[in-house]
């Protein structure tokens, strides 16, 4: 156990080292260079030619995946040649190396660059200070946005927990249908937000008073009595009529994961305050609520990054006409509309500013539950 | 005997009490299942129906007599197949997202394995960074990344995609597969190490195999996430015929012109009838693939 060199390493002798170095070394350059460029050449092959796209797919998805693997054996590989010593200490970077390299493009490199581009004018030419974040925080597009943010989060974190905490008492004591009751309130979770907008559309869907109502919402209205309304055009109520799409995804989920803490509650908890003769409702919010506290504190924070971030629902409804922009769709917007890259930058950092805190508060429980 | 009589009685009244506090939560639970379901049956319902149904009466209204062949058709389904492209926006769906998840996948296992078990120097501060990272939302990224896209001419690209699924899914990929892998039995790691295999086949003979629960589990919360994705496709893949997908797809289809809702309803149960079979099939890995990449920025 004291020392770690196993009994095979041929390759460790000096000489070893400098015949079979070289050719390892030069093969271990030249293979991920030749599978970038394999790769690049397929990609453009694929965009371009005319073959059978099935047939190109395969082969790009073998190279894509199958290349990842070879850069690791490659350069293992490499390693392996070098001398005992420098060899175990180089090894781990082999194994962390590609994931800190993607790390630094694709997260580090542009966080930063963004907060540096929030500072330059729309085509990133000049310094214009503050400004952007003056637009952000204090035009009336903006301040519009921002109130419609917190009116998502409130509204959906608020119905999303709350009806999933009831829901999930309530399955709790519906026996052995419980499993098929939860199937049906979680289902929209695996539906995309693409996939719910158009439901959703198709249940808004308006039609001129004297032709039947294709809608589910404005045949309801209209049963009872009311004039078809265009449910996605009335301003202010429009916001929650998208609100509502996002409580129907997330409330499942909720109830999911309650539903688990809820479960984990000792029967003997329960028991003893229904013989000391507490009522249920003096029992759930006196024993259920304060043992689940942990986890209604993850998923309330975790919902609220989520609708933090909404952009799908809106692109898609209503593109944040009527009065229903939010953050993350107006940033989308300055970029391919308004080819703002000051405001899109500065918005990013609004979100980026927005969602620390929760989301070190969501790992750091994460964490602590895990223990 | 009429004791006996007088107990049975209690105990079916007891029964009977029990069911009867039990039935309007249970009608409850009935009634928000119904409800939350509704929306969706409709949608599937309405991509069955033909064009000049669907703008004509409500599709509750097929309900009164369902069994009438002459009310259904699949001709919707065919037509977005084929000439509205999401056969093709399928394939570029399934090319988007398979690598997506196997990239990520693959280059967390490693350096989750190396963060667990291989001894480096600055390895908690490096793994702190990672975690870290998994609070920076991704559309930090967003203008950067297609300017350097734009300039290397990665943009459209499926493998720009990749990489961008790849960098977006790596921080929460490597905080879920080191908190498994790390809980592996030291012993049987080091025993390994004493029989001589090196770090590389120790990983890919004995922690990668051991790992697969949680790589089932996050495998799935990738896939779903990539598949349903919207706006990185949108960045950086774009609309173009040739390699758009299917959520972006079904999204123009949306914006055209009119309400065409016979090809609306068929495109959006194509975009969901995948991961809708994932859920059926594979519900329990699906809940806790979910449950644990919720956190995902």
């Amino acid at each position: 156990m004291t020392t770690s060199a196993p009994a095979q390493t041929p390759r460790t002798s000096p000489l070893n080292w400098l015949t079979a170095g070289p050719l390892r070394v030069l093969v271990s350059l030249v293979v991920p260079v030749i599978t970038f460029f394999v790769l690049r050449a397929a990609f453009i092959f694929m965009r371009d030619a005319n073959a059978s796209k099935l047939a190109i797919g395969v082969v790009a998805l073998i190279i894509g995946v199958g290349g990842v693997w070879a850069l690791y054996l490659v350069t293992d590989n490499l390693v392996s040649v070098l001398p005992d010593r420098v060899r175990e200490s180089v090894r781990p970077f082999v194994f962390v190396g590609p994931a800190l390299v993607i790390l630094t493009a694709y997260l580090i490199y542009p966080t930063l660059r963004t907060v540096y581009l929030s500072f330059l004018d729309a085509r990133s030419e000049n310094f214009v200070g503050l400004d952007n974040y003056a637009f952000a925080l204090t035009s009336n597009d903006m301040l519009l946005a921002l109130r419609n943010n917190v009116l998502w989060m409130v509204f959906v974190t608020g119905f999303v927990v709350s009806l999933g905490l009831v829901i999930a008492v309530m399955v709790d004591r519906i026996g052995r249908w419980e499993p098929v009751a939860k199937s049906f309130i979680f289902l929209p979770m695996a539906i995309s937000a693409v996939g719910a907008s158009v439901i959703w559309k198709f249940v808004y869907s308006f039609q001129p008073i004297q032709r039947p109502q294709i809608g589910l919402l404005n045949a309801i209205y209209t049963a009872l009595g009311g004039d078809p309304q265009g449910w996605l055009i009335i301003k202010p109520w429009n916001n929650f009529f998208l609100i509502a799409i996002m409580i129907w995804v997330l409330t499942g989920f909720a109830m999911v994961v309650l539903s688990a803490a809820i479960k984990g509650v000792p029967g003997e908890l329960l028991e003893a305050s229904r013989i000391d003769g507490a009522s249920e409702i003096r029992i759930f919010f006196g024993v259920i609520i304060p043992y689940i506290r942990g986890t209604l504190i993850t998923i309330s924070t975790t919902v609220l990054i989520m609708v933090l971030k909404v952009f799908d629902i809106v692109y898609i409804m209503t593109n944040g006409q009527f009065e229903t922009e939010v953050i993350a769709n107006r940033m989308y917007r300055e970029m391919f509309s308004f080819g703002n890259y000051g405001h899109a930058s500065a918005l990013a950092v609004v979100l980026l500013v927005a969602v620390i805190p929760i989301m070190i508060y969501n790992i750091r429980s994460l964490e602590a539950s895990r223990r | 005997m009429s004791v006996g009589y007088q107990s049975v009685r209690t105990a079916t009244n007891d029964r009977l009490r029990r069911l009867l506090a039990g039935t309007p939560v249970r009608i409850a639970v009935v009634l928000i299942a119904f409800i939350w379901t509704l929306p969706t049956a409709g949608l599937l319902i309405s991509s069955l129906r033909p064009l000049n149904d669907i703008v004509a009466t409500g599709w509750w209204t097929v309900l009164a007599h369902p069994f009438e062949a002459s009310i259904w058709t699949v001709q919707n389904y065919v037509e977005v197949l084929t000439s509205q492209g999401l056969g093709s926006a399928i394939l570029n769906s399934v090319l988007v997202t398979v690598p997506s998840v196997v990239i990520p996948i693959t280059i967390a296992a490693f350096a989750a394995y190396a963060f667990a078990w291989l001894e480096f120097p600055g390895r908690r501060i490096l793994f702190t960074l990672v975690v870290g990272l998994m609070v920076v939302p991704l559309q930090m990224s967003l203008v950067p990344l297609l300017r350097l896209y734009l300039q290397i001419d990665l943009n459209g690209t499926f493998l720009g995609l990749w990489l961008a699924h790849t960098g977006f899914g790596l921080p929460l990929a490597v905080f879920l597969l080191f908190g498994y892998i790390s809980t592996l039995p030291g012993e049987i790691i080091e025993s390994a190490r004493v029989d001589g295999a090196s770090p590389l086949t120790t990983f890919s003979r004995l922690v990668l195999p051991l790992s697969v629960p949680v790589i089932a589990s996050f495998a799935i919360f990738q896939f779903l996430w990539v598949w349903n994705d919207l706006l990185v496709a949108l960045v950086f893949l774009g609309t173009q015929e040739e390699v758009i997908v299917l959520t972006a797809r079904v999204a123009t289809l949306v914006s055209r012109r009119g309400e065409q809702w016979h090809l609306l309803t068929a495109g959006a149960f194509v975009n969901m009838v995948v991961p809708l079979l994932i859920f059926f099939l594979l519900q329990r890995y699906f809940v806790r693939g979910l449950t644990a990449g919720s956190v995902k920025g």
